[in-house]
């Protein structure tokens, strides 16, 4: 579905960005991206969305739909003059089709008494899930996502959780998730890559074989948290 | 239960009251700021019934009410009105036009910006009111070379706003489009235009107060009616009070026309987090 091999960008003359990541991801699969900030994650997500075309080496991506990627990007970028139901429809190829869903999609992230606001009007969490909702209306073959989450309170962040869980399962979709909350990773991802340095590489990775939905508070989550945090630990003390 | 429906009460009450002490807030306001053109006109009006002031040099208020009235009476008021008014509006039309079409281009594409901008600057230089010989030259003193005066003075601020206002929008909400695959057309409709409307709407309202500056250039140039001919007219006939009456049309136009353009603005722009908008 998404293949990387040996993809390089980076900025100031290489001391920042990624450098030489390889890996391919299988439709259907939720791979997660942990690392220290300014490691090159969100470099990383820009150059598989095609935002940023001056990388080297080759990506592939397998998606066929009529919206074969989509984004959530780390700030929500709406568009203040629109409100949050023409925000949520923005980009949507046929607007028509998707008012009947639309309603739905506000539902799920619980801003159904809010879509006449403009963005102004809105916190920033409520914001973030307004930007959520324009992702998933889409229907994305690929989903990238970039701390989505990290602006929510924990309980919403719960829910919106789920909720990706959810539309994985109905869609297959692809996702790929750059996030600092461990628990987040271990409770979405069948496989977490753990990038590292100035510039970022690929440090290490993680097939976390439990099938979903996961219980949060599971043990052999637990030890792989352990084996997360010591394996960024180490790191830090080589950086 | 009951603290749901008492919660409930309190807002509404204190929704009710801050529309009331809004309300007042603007009336206040709008009675302080006539208080001292009040006491001046009343001043200005004694000191001529008083014969502190000599009122062939300095025309009463109430003269000049009276010279207004009698304009309309005779009906040549709504000619003078009429055809300045509509100097302007052409003027308007044409320079916006213009200024919206290459100063597009010039934000949008950088080679444009190029190519065109130094020239553009060069002639911005030039005081406007340095072109009125040459325009008369090639058009004569007709009704082109005044809107083409005009033209000119309004193109400059339209012009320089919508360039930066362009060239200020977000790159990053720009992305968003890229990643729906927006075509560059789409990307221009759906996200440049309205993320640069704000600056646009700032140079259409500067534009309009140049627009009435150079409509009295371009009359007192030569005209045989408008506003700005019963300048003349007022000057030629020893009769200030023509004169006073004609300013004070002219505040009134340009007053008029401008906060049409403010209205216009508040509503498209009430999605805007700024101060104005803030309840
Ligand atoms: N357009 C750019 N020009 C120059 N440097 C850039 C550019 N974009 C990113 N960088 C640099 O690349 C490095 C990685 O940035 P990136 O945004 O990918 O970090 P990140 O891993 O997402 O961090 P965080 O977790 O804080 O979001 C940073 O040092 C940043 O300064
Ligand atoms: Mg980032």
């Amino acid at each position: 579905m998404l293949k990387v091999k040996e993809a390089t960008r980076t900025f100031n003359n290489g001391l920042a960005g990624f450098n030489n990541i390889s890996f391919s991801i299988k439709e259907g699969e939720t791979v997660g991206i942990l690392g220290t900030s300014g490691c090159g994650k969100s470099t990383l997500l820009r150059v598989l969305s095609g935002l940023d075309q001056n990388y080297d080496g080759a990506i592939e991506i397998g998606g066929v739909g009529e919206q074969p990627i989509g984004m959530i990007f780390q700030e929500p970028r709406l568009m203040p003059w629109l409100t949050v139901r023409e925000n949520i429809l923005f980009g949507a190829k046929d607007e028509k089709e998707k008012q009947a869903t639309i309603q739905e999609y506000l539902n799920l992230v619980g801003l159904s008494d809010f879509d006449a606001h403009y963005p102004k009007d809105l916190s920033g969490g409520m914001a973030q899930r307004t930007a959520i909702a324009r992702a998933l209306i889409g229907e994305p073959d690929v989903l990238l996502l970039d701390e989505p989450f990290s602006a929510l309170d924990a309980f919403t962040k719960m829910q919106l959780q789920d909720l990706l869980l959810k539309i994985q399962k109905n869609r297959l979709t692809t996702m790929v998730i750059v996030t600092h909350d461990i628990d987040e990773a271990l409770y979405l991802c069948d496989r977490i890559f753990i990038l590292g340095g100035q510039p970022g590489t690929l440090q290490a990775e993680l097939s976390i074989d439990v099938a979903k939905p996961r219980d949060r508070g599971d043990s052999f989550l637990a030890a792989k948290k352990a084996e997360i945090l010591e394996l960024l630990h180490i790191e830090k003390e080589v950086v | 239960m009951t603290v749901n429906i008492d919660e409930r009460e309190l807002f509404k009450t204190k929704g009710k009251k801050s529309v009331n002490v809004n309300f007042e807030n603007k009336v206040r306001g709008l009675a302080l700021g006539l208080l001292i053109p009040f006491i001046l006109l009343v001043v200005w009006e004694t000191a001529i019934r008083l014969n502190w002031l000599d009122a062939y040099v300095f025309p009463a208020p109430t003269t000049i009410l009276q010279k207004i009235i009698e304009l309309a009476q005779e009906g040549t008021l709504w000619g003078h009105v009429g055809i300045t008014f509509f100097r302007v509006l052409i003027g308007f039309l044409a320079g916006t036009f213009a200024a919206v079409v290459l100063g597009s281009i010039v934000g949008y594409f950088k080679w444009f910006e190029q190519l065109m901008d130094p020239l553009i600057q060069a002639f911005r230089a030039i005081p406007s009111l340095a072109w009125v010989p040459l325009f008369i030259l090639w058009m004569g003193i007709g009704e082109s070379s005044k809107v083409m005066l005009i033209a000119v003075g309004v193109f400059f601020p339209v012009y320089l706003n919508i360039v930066s206002g362009i060239q200020g929008v977000d790159r990053k909400l720009i992305e968003v489009g890229k990643i729906y695959h927006f075509t560059p057309l789409q990307i221009v409709r759906r996200i440049i235009l309205p993320a640069s409307l704000p600056s646009f709407l700032v140079g259409l309202r500067s534009g309009v107060g140049l627009g009435w500056m150079f409509v009295v250039a371009a009359e007192l140039m030569g005209a045989s009616q408008g506003l700005g001919y019963l300048l003349v007219v007022g000057q030629n006939t020893y009769s200030p009070e023509l004169i006073i009456a004609s300013i004070i049309l002219f505040a009134l136009l340009g007053k008029a026309t401008d906060s049409l353009l403010k209205t216009l603005e508040a509503r498209a722009l009430k999605w805007q987090d700024n101060l104005q908008n803030q309840l």
